[in-house]
């Protein structure tokens, strides 16, 4: 069956004559766009695979360099069968992005050692423009953009190379890079007017956000600390007035009230359009542009004011976007850090604050007793605990000891050696024991502001925990227990509080003072791209087209308005293209305009006629003008071959040519 | 179509997409910007499609740059109508020169084909009667471009309908234009495989046997053994090679005139197989390098010798009653 296939395939082929196989240089521009296109999908996609595309890439060029065609179809035909089965291997399905990817990108190394005609290579273009996208599902930096961009340019120089192979390969691509620079005005009025649809089409495929690091809705020792290993920016934030002080950026997500002894975890919290709190007092107003994390809170500084925009607030004093943010968001929020949050708390979130599971931390119950013991106030114990804890030795590391079933309590009285979350961890469970309220938020703190554009960036490592404790008449008041520990955490942020030795992003090292200065620079420029270019989102177009005049959902108007622009640079091409260049000799001009009258009889010049044997055939045939036209040959002659050239013998010659009428 | 009554739009339109454009142009025929259409190929179409599918991925996943490069791809796809169009615009066109041949036989049909623009032009295609030829213009370069087509039939072998056609830069569009030059050549009957030798007209032959020693020496060629031949004339040598018994022919005969006529041939030949065979007879009487006229029911060619008298016949024989001729397809 298979066999017949392949023969009748092979049949219907064009014979490999001129033009349908694979010269060298045809050859050459696919394979350096292929390459180029695979190149970013290298470092995602799994080994093996980059590895075999690699190969194949190579057996083609081997193949192109000894002037060998294609191999045999029914190796090509098993390679095929066994690419799929090990992505079937490897993914378990062949549905999603990933295994689409690592199939595709199969597909064209395969592809390319199949080209028999033009028709192969045309569609190994087409597998190379697909992967082109492909690559931003993962990244769209600008440097990646530009990757992309140049990987397209050689698709469409292989593209030239296919139509035209005797030409120059200077030339091919000389010629791609017009089409693409004239593409460019269509590129621009597309991008700008072309209608963007909120969310996805169809529900998408459950690996489609899959690489996204950022905060969870629990939190177990160690899940902090991970984060903190990542240089990857979280959001950014530019501040409408003086940037708060580091010691206020506290950016709250996920609050975290259920403990099992283990992991904290969240508990369900009302949602409304207005804050739970009075959002009162001195007033901060920013715009955050968060990273995609597949969750849907913002991350909003403390504690958030009420926003104009369809976002929800909870009743721990989050803020949320509607769906889970999948994409780079922008939004213009409010802080009002002296706020007053959750006086009038309900019973039943106090209680749930106050609950602990029965039989874990014998110690730290025992210490809270203590603490608890002739106590007057909350704001008593609070205090005695904080100096308990300031003066207990412990010690602010990255790389904490592994902890037991009794994790408080070997963190306080054994290791002593722990990160954010341990503080949060124990100083919570501290409060608890001794009967006050408290529960613990995680988020972000401090960021770090980029002095190129002054924007606050605030990294994956910055993710924070600390606690809040609820006092009567205070509300709930944030206690920050690493700050006791590791004040410059706080103070100066990660890079300084770590002592020296800790593993960090290289670039944020302290001691790298021109590396930093570049990465600031770097990151200024891919902020604006991400304003820019990747931050045109739904909301941007409309408010571009409302400043255009054009109504939202006026359907009508917006697609008459994308014709026309699209229809002014298609003419400008075209003039471009038809401009015809005039003789710039006029005596050329003045003879070309007597074949071109005498044309209508049929009569036009043939190229090899001189002027002599051209006026002579006319003058036989029309007999009425022989004289006129005969004395036009020999003027002419004597201008095109005589010694002089005579500007009024020129003008004469010219009206001569004109009061010529044909009979 | 009937004859009363207007005909309906569509076999208007019909009409207006298949008519055929029937006399040749007058040369030089400029290819304007009017008379060249674009249309996506095959290739173009699927590149839309496939265009399409990454727009509708950059929707979904939402990826802006994603936009960016579908938008940018299309653009040079929309650019690339343009270069094809302009690939042709402008492109001058005049007959050349074509040389006869006979029917069975491959015509070369020749154009010339001149490009006026300071810029190379790659990839164009002459195609014609089922047969193209691909070819490209430099700078300002003037070429004669031949395409090489069966000619099966005796008579005019006319170009008709000629499509210049270019799929350059991309391959993902087709530019083309239509034109009828004035190209063509004469098709001569084939001459007839193994024809009896020409009839030697007895009259004459007894006029011309007292001097034919006036050439004997010059030795001319060989031809097989006639009965009426000479014993003198028998190429011995070839016989004693174990060869089949051959006349040696002598220059001297030049003097020996063939009339060649169609009422003398054998009366149960049709028309094409007697043109066949005077055809062949022409050949060898121009061979053979005898004077020779020929006489056609109409027509007749005098007494003459030479390539341009042999010309003159063929096309004679080529355009006897010439049969429904099949110009301007």
């Amino acid at each position: 069956m298979i066999g017949g296939w392949l023969k009748q395939r092979a049949a219907r082929r064009r014979p490999a004559s001129a033009g349908s196989a694979l010269d060298r240089r045809q050859g050459a521009w696919l394979l350096g766009a292929a390459a180029l296109t695979m190149a970013p999908h290298a470092s995602w996609l799994p080994p093996w695979i980059s590895g075999l595309c690699a190969a194949l890439l190579a057996w083609r060029g081997l193949l192109l360099w000894h002037g060998r065609q294609a191999p045999s179809p029914w190796l090509l035909l098993a390679l095929t069968a066994a690419a799929a089965a090990g992505v079937r291997a490897e993914f378990g399905h062949f549905f999603g992005k990933d295994p689409g990817v690592a199939l595709l990108a199969l597909l064209l190394g395969l592809k390319l050692l199949e080209i028999r005609a033009a028709r192969d290579a045309r569609a190994a273009v087409m597998l190379c423009f697909f992967l082109q996208l492909a690559i931003f599902f993962e990244d769209q930096s600008f440097p990646v953009a530009a990757l992309a961009l140049s990987a397209s340019l050689l698709g469409l120089a292989a593209l030239v190379a296919q139509a035209d192979p005797n030409g120059r390969s200077g030339e091919h691509l000389r010629v791609a890079g017009t089409l693409m620079a004239q593409g460019l005005p269509f590129m621009l009025i597309l991008f700008v007017l072309f209608p963007r649809i909120d969310g996805p089409l169809w529900g998408l495929p459950a690996d489609a956000f899959s690489a996204r690091t950022g905060l969870s809705e629990s939190m177990s020792p160690g899940s902090i600390s991970a984060l903190s290993q990542s240089g990857e920016i979280a959001f950014r934030a530019s501040f409408a007035g003086e940037v708060p002080a580091r010691r206020q950026r506290y950016w709250r997500g996920p609050v975290l009230t259920r403990f099992d002894g283990r992991t904290w975890q969240a508990e369900h919290a009302q949602e409304a359009a207005a804050p739970f709190h009075a959002a009162d007092g001195k007033r901060i107003d920013y715009t955050l542009t968060l990273e995609a994390h597949g969750k849907r809170w913002l991350l909003a500084l403390d504690f958030p004011g009420a926003t104009g925009a369809a976002l929800r607030h909870t009743s721990d004093f989050q803020l949320l976007a509607p769906r889970p943010v999948r994409s780079r968001v922008q939004h213009e929020l409010s802080a009002h850090p002296a706020a007053v949050a959750g006086l009038a708390e309900t019973a039943a979130t106090l209680a749930a604050a106050r609950r602990l599971p029965p039989g874990f931390n014998p110690r730290t119950q025992a210490l809270a007793a203590r603490l608890a013991a002739d106590a007057e106030s909350h704001e008593q114990i609070l205090q005695r605990a904080v100096s308990h804890l300031r003066d207990a030795g412990l010690l602010y590391t990255l790389r904490p000891p592994l902890l037991g079933r009794d994790s408080v309590d070997e963190f306080l009285f054994g290791s002593r050696r722990g990160f954010c979350e341990h503080f949060a961890s124990a100083f919570t469970v501290l409060m608890r024991a001794a009967g006050v309220p408290a529960r613990v938020v995680t988020g972000y703190q401090g960021g770090e502001i980029n002095p190129v554009d002054g924007n606050l960036v605030v990294r994956q490592l910055d993710a924070h925990a600390w606690s809040e404790v609820w006092l009567a008449g205070r509300g709930w008041v944030r206690v920050d227990p690493t700050y006791l520990a590791a004040p410059r955490r706080i103070d100066d942020g990660l890079a300084a509080a770590l002592p020296a030795g800790e593993a960090l992003p290289f670039t944020l090292r302290a001691q790298h003072d021109w590396l930093r200065n570049m990465r600031l620079r770097w990151e200024a420029l891919s902020n604006a791209w991400n304003q820019r270019v990747l931050g045109y989102n739904p909301e941007r177009q409309r408010a571009l087209l409302s400043r255009l005049g054009l109504a939202p959902g006026d359907a009508w108007r917006l697609a008459g308005m994308l014709a026309a622009a699209i229809g002014v640079p298609f003419l400008c091409l075209l003039l471009w293209a038809g401009r015809r260049r005039r003789s710039t000799d006029p005596l050329d001009r003045a003879w070309q305009a007597l074949s071109t009258k005498l044309a209508a009889r049929g009569l036009a010049r043939q190229p090899w006629e001189g002027p002599h044997d051209y006026t002579q055939r006319v003058a036989s045939a029309i007999p009425e003008l022989a004289a006129a036209v005969r004395a036009i040959g020999v003027d002419y002659a004597s201008l095109r071959y005589g010694p002089h050239s005579d500007g009024a013998r020129l003008a004469a010659l010219r009206k001569k040519i004109d009061a010529l009428r044909l009979p | 179509m009937p004859a009363a009554g207007t005909p309906s739009p569509p076999a208007l339109f019909r009409r207006w997409l298949l008519r055929r454009p029937g006399r040749p142009e007058t040369a030089p025929i400029e290819l304007r910007s009017r008379r060249i259409y674009v249309l996506p190929t095959a290739s173009g179409l699927s590149f839309a499609v496939a265009m399409l599918a990454m727009l509708v991925a950059s929707i979904n996943y939402g990826l802006s740059l994603g936009y960016g490069l579908v938008f940018a791809l299309a653009g040079a796809g929309l650019a690339s109508i343009v270069h094809a169009w302009r690939n042709l615009a402008g492109l001058r066109i005049r007959p050349g020169r074509s040389e006869a041949v006979f029917a069975g036989e491959t015509a070369t049909l020749h154009f010339i084909i001149d490009n006026p623009r300071k810029a190379r032009r790659p990839a164009l295609r002459l195609k014609l009667r089922g047969a193209e030829t691909t070819f490209e213009l430099g700078p300002l370069q003037t070429l004669a471009i031949g395409v090489a087509c069966a000619a099966e039939h005796r008579g005019r072998l006319q170009a008709g309908r000629t499509v210049i056609e270019t799929r350059w830069p991309l391959g993902l569009i087709r530019a083309w234009s239509v034109f009828v030059a004035d190209v063509g050549c004469v098709v001569h009957p084939a001459p007839e495989k193994n024809a009896p030798p020409p009839p030697e007209n007895p009259a004459e032959q007894g006029d011309s046997t007292p001097s034919p020693q006036a050439g004997d020496d010059d030795f001319a060629g060989l031809r097989p053994h006639q009965r009426a031949d000479s014993p003198r004339h028998i190429a011995w040598k070839v016989l004693a090679r174990g060869g089949p018994l051959m006349t040696k022919q002598f220059a001297g005969q030049q003097g020996q005139e063939l009339s060649l006529a169609w009422t003398d041939l054998p009366p149960g030949l049709d028309a094409e197989r007697r043109l066949s065979r005077l055809s062949a007879w022409l050949l060898e009487a121009e061979r053979s390098g005898r004077p020779w006229s020929l006489a056609l029911p109409g027509t007749s060619v005098p007494r003459g010798s030479g390539r341009s008298h042999l010309l003159r016949c063929l096309d004679e024989l080529a355009y006897h009653e010439e049969p429904g001729r099949a110009d301007g397809t």
